[in-house]
């Protein structure tokens, strides 16, 4: 199992190393002049000259290449153009708001999409199974900007149940330790602001986990069935054992392995792809924190931002195999 | 693997007991909400304020940008100020000024006993430190202070002098008159900041502003919010009225009314047109009208063909229904324009008759042009909402069909926003949507920066240039005396009428949306509001 997993950590070098290339050229092939963008509609020709060599942009590009990829390795992703700010120091909270949403969303989607798809599984074509499928249908083809939008306006207009935007009560302000809320109100003792900070959570949450969710569902429904109709599982129910030791005990261990590639893929999804629920929830996440450096053409941040999100995917998968592994001994290879 | 099992089980209960607690929460949102409502009517003593984007930096000298200014202005304080619903010149830091009569040195007499939020004295020595910081920059650092011609080393820099003959009294020498002069010291961006915080934080000071005006500056969370609060010492009797300013971002104009109407913000901006009736219709909101200092247009680059015949574009003002675009895409709260500039501004030709929407007329027009049968041209619709152009690609569309009725066809183009304002700014578009916001509500800043030829390259992006029309934009900037000069810029106003570089469209009237209970708050035209009086009512 050692081996394996050095085997497995060592095969990211040439892939992060692939992605730095990939990114730094996508970036250069977007339009428009970095220096133009940063000075805005009221820049002169002479400010943009001067900024675009203050920025190294009228370098050769391998050049430009070459000191990327050297202050990476020393940990420096350079400065945010806009803002000035180390970029290291400035994506934290980003990096936490998006973090601690994500792994909400896809607590919601597991639990709920799991057992949905378990009990589907075991009552095959019944009312449950045909219900929980086409809501999973639903939820799939749901664009989420129409979701959140529809979701504020019920759960927070019509009933005032749930706050439409944002981390936390703006006029009751968390203090960031970590910078995920949900544990920094725990440390600070404030069990009130950790009510608060949850509801935040449940809308964006909910919006985000609908797609996974349903996919989670689909995918645990079709292998659980597999397995459920293998001989080994027909003995345990024959035998008379409870449906939930059968289902949690036997068959899910057997089941999980697609399920689980669907979640660390999905989990990969949500990183990159939070970015319109970010934008309708007025979260301060890395989705949103790449869109505003994108209109402002700054190229550091863009580069830092998705190289970090390309970063966590691989991490992602790289848990997600560990995990086969650790799951069923067939698969070190 | 059995501990293993037993150890994800015991994390799927914690995860779900999580889950289950929030249920409970849920079920107490009644009594949550009354809560907190209790709270909010004890606490309205705290304005936030949801605006679609965040500063980039809390020292205006360093940023072009709106969304810095609607921050600093609560923080810092200029020599002189706006009127509170216009931008006539006001006293601010200075409480009285004089200009000599060749409009060479301005004397201005600094209020007694203003002090900065760090406690340091403000006085005339820190007058001279801020503007001596600025003229030793450039261009990159601090942009708009090439409003005064460019900087120290530059030939058309229009500061000689500045110095501080007393402790109260600070002298500006001018190279040459410079007619907008006071108006560009009352801008936002040359707010006056503490030496004492110039020299500690150095170029750190857009995250630490420290200034004279009523609100100081307390946290800045990136892209979440800005929180400022009271000034106790703020020398104005009995103001500010609020406890606390926050300034909170939530980029999408719907969501941003959703926040307003659970109450979670007090006001808002951007308001879409098509939202309109939802604020109307809510007894807990008003309404709020920005004065009008902005003109959406339809550039025609002169240099490209048929384009740079008058007739041509003179034909294609004819053909546009501007009327059935304010009514469609600006809820009627626009105004047809036919000016450069908006009539809020002294110097506005209302003299200057509009090119009536007549497509007989500008089918003629064409043929006599020599193009009977019109031909085909791009048109480059705005990919962002702007107050002036709040559905770019729809207008876009309309002006197509427009068009189209007198045989032009008007294929629609549209780039990624920063693409489209540098391809634009080099002359490639044949015809471009765009706008423009005022910055000081004088004539200059929108003729001269607009289609003046020393503005191509710049903000002039259908090329116009017309040599006699320079000559008076030129001179009415030296002169000072304003009679004379309103009457410079109607000249102005009749060449670029008759010469037809732009088929202007709109003056718009931008929306903001509030709580019922706001009292004393007046939009500002330059969309930089103070919030120094407003109060809940």
């Amino acid at each position: 199992m050692l081996s394996y997993t050095i085997r497995r950590i060592g095969m990211l070098v040439p892939v992060l190393l692939g992605m730095t290339i990939v990114v730094f050229a996508i970036i250069r092939a977007i339009p428009g002049d970095p220096a133009q963008v940063i000075l805005g509609q009221r820049a002169t020709p002479e400010a943009i000259q001067q900024l675009t060599a203050k920025l190294g942009l009228d370098q050769p590009i391998y050049v430009q290449y070459g000191s990327y990829l050297m202050d990476l390795i020393t940990g420096n992703l350079g400065e945010s153009i806009r803002t000035g700010e180390q970029i290291s120091k400035e994506m934290i909270p980003y990096l936490a708001a998006t973090a601690e949403l994500t792994i909400f969303a896809m607590a919601i989607a597991i639990i709920v999409g799991v057992n949905a798809g378990i009990i589907s599984a075991w009552f095959q074509r019944s009312w449950f199974d045909y219900g929980a499928m086409i809501i999973a249908l639903i939820g799939i083809s749901m664009p989420i900007f129409w979701l959140g939008l529809m979701g504020q306006w019920f759960f927070s207009i019509q009933l005032d149940w749930l706050p439409t935007t944002g981390r936390e009560e703006i006029r009751n302000p968390v203090d960031a330790v970590t910078n995920l809320y949900l544990i920094d109100t725990l440390i600070n003792g404030r069990f009130d602001q950790f009510g608060e900070v949850f509801k935040h959570l449940i809308l964006p949450g909910t919006a985000l986990a609908t797609i996974p969710m349903a996919i989670i569902a689909r995918i645990t429904r079709s292998s659980m069935i597999e397995v459920l109709n293998a001989d080994y599982i027909r003995t345990a129910r024959a035998k008379g054992l409870r449906m939930s030791w059968v289902v949690y005990r036997h068959a899910l261990k057997n089941a999980v392995i697609p399920i689980l590639t669907v979640i660390g893929l999905q989990t990969g999804l949500l990183l990159g792809g939070a970015i319109l629920t970010e934008t309708i929830f007025g979260w301060p996440g890395l989705g949103r924190y790449i869109v505003e450096a994108i209109s402002y053409r700054d190229y550091p941040v863009i580069q830092s931002g998705i190289l970090m999100i390309a970063l966590l995917f691989v991490l992602v998968n790289l848990v997600v195999d560990l995990l086969y592994a650790a799951i069923d001994p067939r698969i070190k290879y | 693997m059995r501990k293993k099992w037993s150890m994800l089980g015991l994390i799927l209960v914690l995860i779900l007991s999580l889950a289950l607690s929030a249920c409970s929460n849920k079920s107490a949102g009644g009594k949550d909400g009354d809560e907190k409502a209790g709270e909010k009517s004890n606490a309205k003593d705290t304005l936030i304020y949801g605006r679609g984007g965040d500063s980039t930096s809390l020292d205006p000298i360093t940023t072009t940008e709106g969304e810095a200014f609607k921050v600093t202005e609560n923080i810092y304080e200029s020599l002189l100020t706006y009127g509170d619903e216009d931008t006539t010149v006001q006293p601010g830091l200075a409480e009285k000024w004089e200009a000599s009569d060749d409009g060479l040195t301005y004397t201005f007499h600094l209020r007694e006993g203003v002090k900065f939020h760090d406690g340091t004295d403000f006085n005339a020595e820190a007058v001279v430190k801020n503007f001596d910081r600025w003229m030793n920059g450039d261009a990159e650092k601090f942009p708009y202070y090439t409003m005064f011609g460019g900087f120290k080393k530059d030939e058309g820099h229009v500061i000689k002098e500045i110095k501080a003959t007393d402790e109260k009294t600070v002298v500006f020498t001018l190279k040459r008159p410079q007619a907008p002069f006071l108006k560009n010291i009352a801008m936002s961006p040359f707010g006056i900041a503490s030496p004492a915080a110039i020299e500690k934080y150095g170029d750190d000071l857009r995250a630490n502003p420290v200034g004279t005006g009523p609100f100081k500056f307390v946290e800045w969370k990136a892209n979440d919010r800005i929180v400022l609060e009271k000034n106790e010492d703020f020398w104005m009797e009995g103001y500010p009225k609020l406890k606390q300013v926050i300034f909170k971002t939530i980029p999408e104009n719907s969501a941003r009314l959703n926040a307003l109407q659970t109450g979670e913000i007090d006001l808002m901006d951007g308001l879409n047109p098509s939202d309109l009736s939802k604020v109307e219709g809510d007894k807990n909101l008003q309404l709020f009208k920005r004065p009008s200092m902005n003109v959406g247009y339809v550039g025609l680059t002169v240099t490209r063909k048929p384009l740079d015949n008058k007739l041509v574009r003179q034909a294609l003002n004819h053909a546009v229904d501007k009327k059935a675009i304010i009514d469609s895409f600006y809820g009627g709260f626009a105004e047809p324009a036919k000016n450069p500039m908006p009539p809020s501004l002294e110097g506005y030709d209302d003299s200057v008759e509009e090119y009536p929407y007549d497509v007989e007329k500008a089918k003629a027009l064409l043929k006599e042009a020599g193009f009977p049968n019109g031909f085909e041209m791009e048109l480059w619709a705005m990919p962002v909402a702007r107050p002036y152009m709040p559905e770019g690609m729809k207008v876009a569309e309309v002006l197509q069909a427009s068009f189209e009725k007198i045989g032009v066809k008007a294929k629609i183009v549209t780039y990624e926003w920063a693409t489209y304002l540098e391809k634009a700014s080099k002359g490639e578009a044949d015809s471009f949507l765009l706008g423009w916001t005022g910055d000081n509500g004088d004539p200059d800043n929108f003729i001269y920066t607009l289609l003046d030829k020393d503005s191509i390259g710049g903000n002039n992006y259908t090329y116009f240039s017309n040599p006699e029309m320079h000559d008076i934009l030129i001179e009415a900037q030296t002169v000072t005396d304003q009679a004379k000069r309103n009457e410079l810029y109607k000249k102005a106003q009749a060449i670029v009428h008759d010469e037809a570089p732009w088929i202007p469209l709109v003056h718009s009237t931008p929306m903001m949306a509030g709580m019922s209970d706001i009292a004393n708050f007046i939009p500002h035209p330059t969309g930089t509001d103070l919030f120094t009086k407003v109060e809940f009512k």
